[in-house]
């Protein structure tokens, strides 16, 4: 049991940053066309984050021209170039299914108002 | 020409192959093996290599079986198994993981998981009677011939012992050869329950 955790350990990556259902995310995939290696920017709403150790993935929701467009992604996959988080949002659930019903202003996520340290102490 | 390796089945994980697709694996520790008797034509009638796989102390073995080890000063080890037309080895001869490349198709053979006695619906994929509303049909077989024939043919459907059969599954693919822990990682399942001794095999 031992070395299949260490087969996980080793290809989990170590610098993702801290994201959670809510927050606005741009990754950045990894593509190859015809041998080219080129980058390609994603960015969305994060609509879940789903499975736990080697096998977590994310998926994440934009709106293009109109129809809603969902991805979902491996956490430790090696094609993603980066993950870069841009905005906190504030939501109550930690599947936020209920975004594909919603359009326009009812679409948006509550962005989090940073807890200021100094101010409770 | 046939070329073997016993191993263990550790179990199941995913790795990300060269493109960054998931690739769902099972992880087998393999080998290394010991050559412990060569068959030939002359003396057995058919030509085979016995392998033998994972040490054990020799006070578990008795006389007899110690005498295969010592007579070419082996440790004594608790599984052996034979491949058929293997490559001209001699005892005490070491086979590995390295046998196998990547990529390479191979066929993996053991033993399924025990299920008991099971009747129809599990076994066979029967379909059910309803459960409720007075029904007094629920998981049975129903009718298992005819009046006309007066007996029941070979072959019918019946409940009885499922699993823990000899199982081989064919060309499945190798996905990476670690040589340094000794495993294989094979596309996919593989027969029978964790720490089951499997036969890694291709011809």
């Amino acid at each position: 049991m031992d070395i299949i955790k260490n087969i996980e350990n080793e290809q989990m990556q170590d610098d993702i940053p801290e994201f959670n259902s809510g927050d606005t995310v741009r990754v950045m995939i990894r593509v190859v066309e015809g041998g080219n290696e080129r980058l390609q920017a994603f960015e969305g709403t994060v609509l879940k984050r789903q499975g736990t150790g080697v096998s977590e993935t994310f998926t994440l929701r934009k709106i293009s021209h109109g129809v809603g467009v969902e991805r979902t992604f491996p956490l430790h996959s090696p094609n993603l170039e980066s993950i870069e988080v841009i905005r906190r949002g504030d939501v109550n659930r930690s599947k936020l299914y209920y975004l594909r019903e919603r359009q326009g202003k009812k679409s948006r996520v509550k962005e989090k108002r940073e807890q200021r340290r100094e101010e409770t102490e | 020409m046939t070329k073997g390796i016993l191993g263990k089945k550790l179990g199941m994980t995913q790795i990300f192959s060269d493109d960054g697709t998931v690739v769902p694996v099972t992880v087998l520790e393999a080998g290394p093996c010991v050559v412990v008797q060569k068959k030939t034509k002359e003396t057995d009638g058919y030509t085979a290599v016995q392998l033998g796989f994972e040490d054990i102390d020799e006070n578990k073995l008795n006389k007899p079986e110690l005498g295969k080890f010592t007579k070419h000063g082996l440790q004594p080890k608790r599984y052996l198994k034979e491949i058929r037309d293997f490559d001209d080895l001699e005892p005490g001869e070491e086979v590995t993981v390295e046998i196998f490349t990547a990529g390479e198709k191979v066929n993996v053979t053991g033993r399924s998981k025990g299920q008991g006695f099971t009747g129809n619906v599990k076994r066979y994929n029967h379909g059910t009677g309803p459960k409720s509303h007075g029904s007094h049909f629920k998981r049975a077989p129903g009718a298992v011939g005819s009046v006309d024939a007066a007996r029941v043919f070979k072959g019918q459907k019946m409940p009885g012992q499922m699993g823990n059969d000899r199982v081989t599954v064919e060309n499945i693919e190798i996905q990476k050869v670690d040589v340094e822990r000794n495993l294989l990682m094979i596309k996919g399942s593989v027969p029978g329950p964790e720490k089951e001794l499997v036969t890694i095999w291709s011809r």
